[in-house]
């Protein structure tokens, strides 16, 4: 599935920076940004690979953006890589809120940054949200017909959003279901 | 800055609070996020290691800060270190959590993600990764949902559900930068409009 334009990063420090500067990025969270960059203008993964390596990132312990950093950073320069993107990652973000968590302390009690945080949580629950709606054009490639992938994805944000059930068993049978399902679908 | 609380920590403390991350580590899958009823057992609770402000702001603040969200690790380890009386505690308070929060799941992460890699052809490998598409897809969703929906009333919180609703729609329909939407959202908030 890789494409003739696909790229990669070009050394440790492309990768330190990249990753960097995209969490550098993510207020509330890096995932949006995660895939803007990393799918559509870096193009280091096409829409399918992100949505696979996310799945894999996802089902680890860990933090599931810090997951897709370290797998990216060790498929294209090995352990030294992963741990570039690792850094990238942690290491100045850290220091950008800790900085931020200094500061809030001396202004917790004023309106206008408890207005501004709320004003930006709510963007970024559209950000993230919308990301998910992107994707779902990856659905009419998928192996699975639309009749069973479409049905799965309901089920999913249903169990997510409306029935608030926890993430394990969520995993195990709607994402159960899906593998399955796609197992019995492909050569 | 002055700490809210004074607490004396020994080496053998430091440690436990590194085998404590160390073993939340192995059961955070979805994020570390979901260990945080355990993390509050235990440091609020059981050692009073941290005040309950301090835990609520310190996931607060790194779920607003840019960086991502396991970072509230970081600001718990620098506050339980500022506690105990120094700078240089909350940088030894921060290495001890943070490392011992991501050792072991980067670790799991990197030998599974190269064995499904080195096993990529095979069918139980792609099956796997291609089945779990439309759960990712619904994940993404309903977390947005979710994290919408904290704190609000519909009734009276319409402007936030429209700002969300809109930034959503910038998001998927044009590819303006994500930070000018999150500058108007702030905007938006510092003069009272949501």
């Amino acid at each position: 599935m890789s494409g003739s334009q696909l790229s990669g990063p070009k050394s440790l420090a492309d990768l330190f920076i990249s990753f960097t500067l995209l969490a550098l990025q993510g207020f509330g969270g890096v995932l949006s940004v995660a895939q803007r960059e990393l799918v559509e203008h870096k193009r280091w993964l096409t829409p399918e690979e992100f949505l696979e390596d996310w799945a894999v990132a996802q089902i680890m312990p860990g933090p599931n953006v810090v997951n897709l950093s370290l797998m990216l950073g060790h498929r294209y320069f090995g352990l030294r890589g992963a741990l570039a993107a690792l850094a990238g990652m942690l290491a100045v973000p850290s220091l950008v809120v800790l900085a931020i968590a200094t500061l809030y302390m001396h202004h917790s009690d004023n309106a206008h940054v408890a207005g501004a945080l709320r004003g930006m949580a709510a963007v970024a629950a559209g950000m993230i949200a919308a990301t998910g709606v992107k994707m779902l054009a990856t659905l009419s490639r998928h192996p699975l017909p639309l009749w069973a992938s479409v049905p799965l994805t309901v089920a999913g944000v249903a169990a997510g959003a409306w029935l608030r059930l926890p993430l394990l068993p969520t995993l195990l049978v709607v994402g159960g279901l899906g593998c399955w399902l796609t197992y019995r679908r492909i050569p | 800055m002055t700490a809210p609380l004074h607490i004396v920590l020994a080496w053998h403390d430091w440690l436990d609070l590194f085998f404590h991350y160390f073993l939340l580590s192995f059961m955070s899958v979805g994020g570390a996020i979901s260990t945080t009823a355990e993390m509050h057992r235990y440091l609020v609770e059981q050692h009073g290691w941290l005040t309950q402000a301090q835990f609520n702001e310190s996931i607060a603040i790194a779920q607003a800060a840019p960086g991502p969200n396991i970072l509230f690790v970081a600001l718990m380890g620098w506050n339980v270190g500022l506690n105990a009386g120094s700078h240089a505690a909350a940088v030894l308070g921060v290495l001890c959590m943070m490392v011992g929060i991501m050792l072991p799941s980067s670790a799991i992460t990197l030998l599974a993600s190269a064995w499904g890699h080195r096993n990529r052809e095979l069918r139980a490998v792609r099956a796997f990764k291609q089945g779990m598409v439309p759960l990712v897809i619904a994940l993404l969703i309903s977390t947005g949902i979710v994290l919408g929906a904290v704190n609000r009333d519909p009734a009276t919180d319409w402007p936030l559900w429209t700002l969300s609703a809109v930034a959503g729609l910038f998001v998927w329909r044009t590819r303006i930068h994500l930070l000018w939407l999150l500058a108007t959202g702030a905007l938006l908030g510092i003069f009272g409009f949501v």
